[in-house]
């Protein structure tokens, strides 16, 4: 046994002990949570924390692996968290078995993401740099306004879509049948949904997603991905086609995010477009970036660790937001300055990184 | 003639963009940076002018003050709010960015999200998160072709404003020795630096004139549209990034053509087509031209060398 | 001083009108033929009716004065710049309308002037990544593992293994391509081409930046990679004694047009040569 961990790479060890790590924060959490250690808020936030995991996850294939710096991700979530919503509701008299309901939800969220990733990807994917950011962002935006004008019913007839283009039209415009069930009105989102998801199947789909992401990085695919950010007339050289691979990083990129949208929107009751918005992609950015761009494990562990803060910090009430900005820019400057970073390695001995988390 | 006071409408607030678009086009010439924060220094000026004009209302005006007097204070307001704008510029620069100039893209980002939040937060706990009633700068309207085509005087006010800080700022980068040192800076710092230019100098001259030139948005903004609250920058600060790329991002003339062509297809969106998908119709503008143009209107192209 | 390379040198034939090549490849249709290749930027002609031939086997130099249009030329043949008159023809077909990946798989491979590593990457990897067309499995076999990216992770690990071992450079593996010495990187770059599996190298400079002894030493494997890979090289090179000492074919070009064609003794000897390093000798 030991022998065979020697012989292992430096990169694997740190994928298993990512593994590992997650599974045992699921074990712990879970034992806490049957002996009734957790309280309401921690309990309520484990669900958001696995779809937030999810989409970092998600978010640093794009931004660390690819290299392109997005900031409408949030938009891709939102896709899935609305197609995902709309299945459990269709569904819930055909399929009656919770647990089928979230995974068809969940592919199904999956499925529309990708969808949107390609038609996204294909023209965002030709611009460069800052360029291709603010497009980004604006099809974040597109989305957004889309959804909020989407009025979906369903019935035993099926579904029913219509888009309230002109503010004029409202859920009776649909013309449900009286067994049918109102699902998304537009600007007030979704109401009155079946809270079907668990943490099992959030702590499920983030070992899912974490498996993709690395698999794909340990990958053939994932080199050639790497290629591309690292220097793209390079890898065009060695006959890599530059599109083609982009395009299946970011596809895979809004594929997660759309199955981490799906599980988000399934643990709400009612959830609307505002709540996908330009800053919940900003969100989303800051665990990427903070955890450092490639490293999987650090995604993670910045994710619930920004997500808790801001509850951690209520006891200073009205400026735990203003305390949680001051700590960003604080850790921004500790991070990536020079002379901060010679200053904090003195006080403490930090290891070396190696080329092991550079994947 | 309705079409005419739509667009009237349009390149008011394509001006509102246009002048914070410079501000983004400039940072970004200089520093090679996107602040995120710019929108929240606008929302700051429009607080600093608000307070000062209702201090000036309540304890230094009568109750009828002449016209004059008003003018007055309103002038000062707006002065003092490009004061402390200026120096709230200077000081974002010199404590969050200056120590990452020499970090890479995305730190700076983050920094300057974290810089957003912070001051929106601030001035919740300061002001408030309930929305303020700006009283616009200036009131009342032309009436043309007997009451057909009414403009309201903010909006010519907007647009003259716009134009002399298009034409005062082309004259100083171009002229000036200042100007000259920022656009060495824009080009190559490092060069910039041997011949003997300060470079920090140099951009926080960048951030103070930006930060100058939110305040004045800010002030125009909120006349425009008179509510004011901590979150009031944030859309207009992203609809004047896209105008700035729209235009060419570190194009002075290109912010000023961006911002100009945004506020006008809002205003005709929101008039023609709908309301809600106003801002959906404005971004797939942005997209397809950006498709067309990869660097914008007026962004200059460098291929990468082999 | 470096230590004087003794090579033995195949005798140069002429070719009509393009070029002259090793006796030994006389026989077999050349790799590379070029002919009245340019391409215009606006009005300025930075290539003009360059005609060149390179035999199968043949290490040939394309030399000249900075700024004589050397690196566009291999930008041209492999497609970064599409060429704007001519033709390329690569063992017999015509290369136009393709591109750069195309005439990478077609079986040209290259090397940069400004190095072009993937440095956030690992030596490994970097070789990896130019085997990128000679493995075949999906990104799903890649994610599930199957039994098939085991296979080929494994043949592709030990080809790359001894691909760097023609430099000595195993032991690099698992160091980050970007932190390597300068030496090392043009190395690296040159193993990542080779990688491709082509049968036209271009090594722009690859002796740029080392020291004599390195560059006596990266003769000798110049010469070893076309024994034992059986390519042609074309090489641009400022280091005389490198192009002097290997090539077989030696091209000269000024402004954008060749001014001589030779090998090492004819181009030493040659009048418009010297003129166009050391310029013209004044009348009088």
């Amino acid at each position: 046994m030991k022998n065979y961990f020697k012989g292992m790479k430096a990169v694997t060890k740190m994928d298993y002990a990512t593994y590992a790590g997650v599974i045992l924060a699921f074990v712990i959490v879970s034992l806490c949570q049957s002996f009734g250690l957790l309280n309401r808020s921690v309990s309520g936030m484990l669900v958001p924390i696995c779809a937030y995991v999810c989409m970092a996850l998600s978010l640093n294939l794009t931004v660390g692996v690819l290299g392109e710096l997005s900031l409408g991700h949030a938009g891709f979530m939102s896709v899935g968290a609305f197609t995902g919503i709309i299945t459990s509701m269709s569904l819930s008299t055909t399929v009656p078995n919770e647990l089928a309901r979230v995974v068809l939800a969940l592919v199904v969220g999956m499925i529309f993401a990708a969808i949107t990733g390609v038609i996204v990807g294909v023209p965002v994917l030709r611009l460069r740099g800052d360029y291709l950011a603010i497009v980004t962002l604006a099809f974040g935006e597109i989305i957004k306004d889309i959804i909020n004008c989407l009025l979906v019913g369903w019935d035993e007839n099926g579904l029913h879509i219509a888009l309230n283009i002109d503010g004029t039209k409202s859920i009776a415009s649909l013309g449900l049948s009286e067994n049918g069930i109102e699902i998304i009105k537009g600007a007030q989102g979704a109401s009155g949904n079946d809270r079907i998801a668990t943490f099992t199947v959030g702590f499920v789909l983030v070992l899912i997603t974490l498996v993709v992401v690395l698999n794909l990085v340990r990958s053939r695919t994932g080199r050639a991905v790497m290629a591309i950010r690292d220097n793209r007339i390079a890898a065009e050289s060695v006959g890599i086609n530059v599109t083609k691979y982009k395009l299946m990083a970011f596809v895979t990129s809004a594929a997660l995010a759309g199955a981490a949208g799906a599980l988000f929107g399934l643990n709400y009751s009612s959830v609307s477009a505002v709540q996908f918005d330009f800053n919940t992609s900003i969100l989303v950015l800051v665990y990427v970036v903070l955890g450092g761009l490639g490293n999987m494990w650090g995604s993670i562990i910045a994710t619930v660790v920004l997500y808790v803060l801001p509850e951690a910090l209520r006891s200073f009430s009205d400026y735990r937001m203003l305390a949680y900005a001051i700590v960003l820019i604080l850790v921004m400057l500790a991070t990536n300055n020079d002379q901060l970073k010679g200053l904090l390695a003195k006080v403490i001995p930090v290891r070396k990184k190696g080329d092991a988390i550079d994947g | 003639m309705e079409f005419l006071s739509y667009l009237i409408n349009g390149v008011s607030l394509g001006s509102i963009y246009a002048i914070i678009a410079l501000g983004y086009t400039m940072v970004y010439g200089i520093a090679k940076m996107l602040n995120f924060a710019h929108g929240d220094v606008i929302m700051v000026g429009g607080y600093v002018s608000f307070y000062a004009t209702s201090f000036a209302a309540a304890n230094l005006l009568g109750d009828e003050p002449s016209a004059g007097a008003t003018l007055a204070a309103t002038l000062l307001s707006v002065l003092l709010a490009m004061v402390v704008c200026t120096a709230l510029g200077i000081i974002i620069e010199g404590l969050a960015y200056r120590p990452l100039r020499q970090a890479g893209n995305l730190a700076v980002l983050i920094t300057a999200i974290g810089v957003s939040y912070f001051l929106q937060n601030a001035a919740q706990l300061l002001f408030g998160a309930a929305p303020k009633n700006f009283t616009p700068v200036v009131s009342g309207q032309l009436t043309l072709f007997s009451g057909q085509l009414r403009i309201s005087y903010v909006a010519l006010l907007t647009v003259v404003v716009c134009i002399v800080i298009m034409v005062g700022l082309t004259l100083f980068t171009g002229k000036n020795k200042m100007g000259k040192a920022m656009r060495a800076c824009s080009e190559d710092q490092g060069a910039a630096q041997l011949m003997g230019i300060n470079v920090n100098a140099t951009i926080s001259m960048t951030f103070a004139i930006g930060s100058a030139l939110a305040a004045v948005a800010g002030v125009l903004l909120c006349s425009y549209s008179p509510v004011l609250q901590p979150t009031t920058g944030s859309m207009p600060g992203i609809k004047a990034f896209t105008a700035a790329v729209f235009g060419g991002i570190g194009s002075i003339p290109g912010a000023f053509l961006g911002g100009l062509l945004l506020g006008i297809i809002e205003a005709m969106a929101q008039a023609y087509i709908s309301t809600q998908l106003s801002n959906t119709v404005l971004f797939a503008v942005l997209i397809v031209v950006l498709l067309v143009k990869p660097s914008g209107l007026l962004g200059k192209y460098a291929p990468e060398k082999v | 001083m470096a230590k004087k390379f003794e090579y033995e040198k195949g005798k140069m034939v002429p070719v009509p009108s393009h070029s002259i090549i090793p006796e030994r490849d006389v026989d077999k249709s050349p790799i590379l033929e070029c002919s009245h290749l340019g391409i215009q930027f606006g009005g300025l002609k930075a290539v003009d009716d360059l005609n060149l031939t390179v035999g199968r086997t043949e290490i040939a130099g394309l030399i000249g004065p900075n700024g004589a249009g050397k690196t566009t030329v291999f930008n041209l043949l492999t497609k970064v710049y599409q060429p704007t008159m001519g033709t390329i023809l690569l063992d017999g077909q015509d290369t136009s309308g393709k591109t750069t990946v195309q005439i990478n798989r077609m079986g040209i491979a290259r090397t940069f002037q400004n190095i072009r590593l993937f440095g956030n990457l690992s030596v490994e990897d970097n070789v990896k990544i130019g085997l990128h067309n000679q493995e075949a499995y999906s990104m799903f076999t890649g994610i599930l593992r199957l039994p098939k990216y085991w296979k080929q992770e494994r043949t592709a690990h030990e080809r790359a293994m001894e691909l760097l071992s023609i430099f000595d450079m195993q032991d690099l593996a698992g160091h980050k391509a970007g932190s390597l010495p300068y030496g090392a990187q043009r190395r690296l770059e040159i193993v990542r081409a080779l990688a491709t599996n082509p049968s036209l190298l271009l090594l722009d400079e690859p002796a740029a930046g080392m020291n004599p002894s390195e560059t006596a030493e990266l003769m000798e494997n110049i010469v070893k990679i076309r024994d034992t890979f059986q390519i042609a090289i074309l090489l641009i090179e400022h280091d005389m004694n490198l192009v002097m000492g290997i090539c077989e074919g030696i091209c000269v070009l000024n402004f954008g047009q060749i001014i001589a064609k030779g090998t090492a003794e004819e181009i030493q000897a040659n009048p418009a040569v010297i003129e166009a390093y050391l310029g013209k000798k004044k009348e009088g």
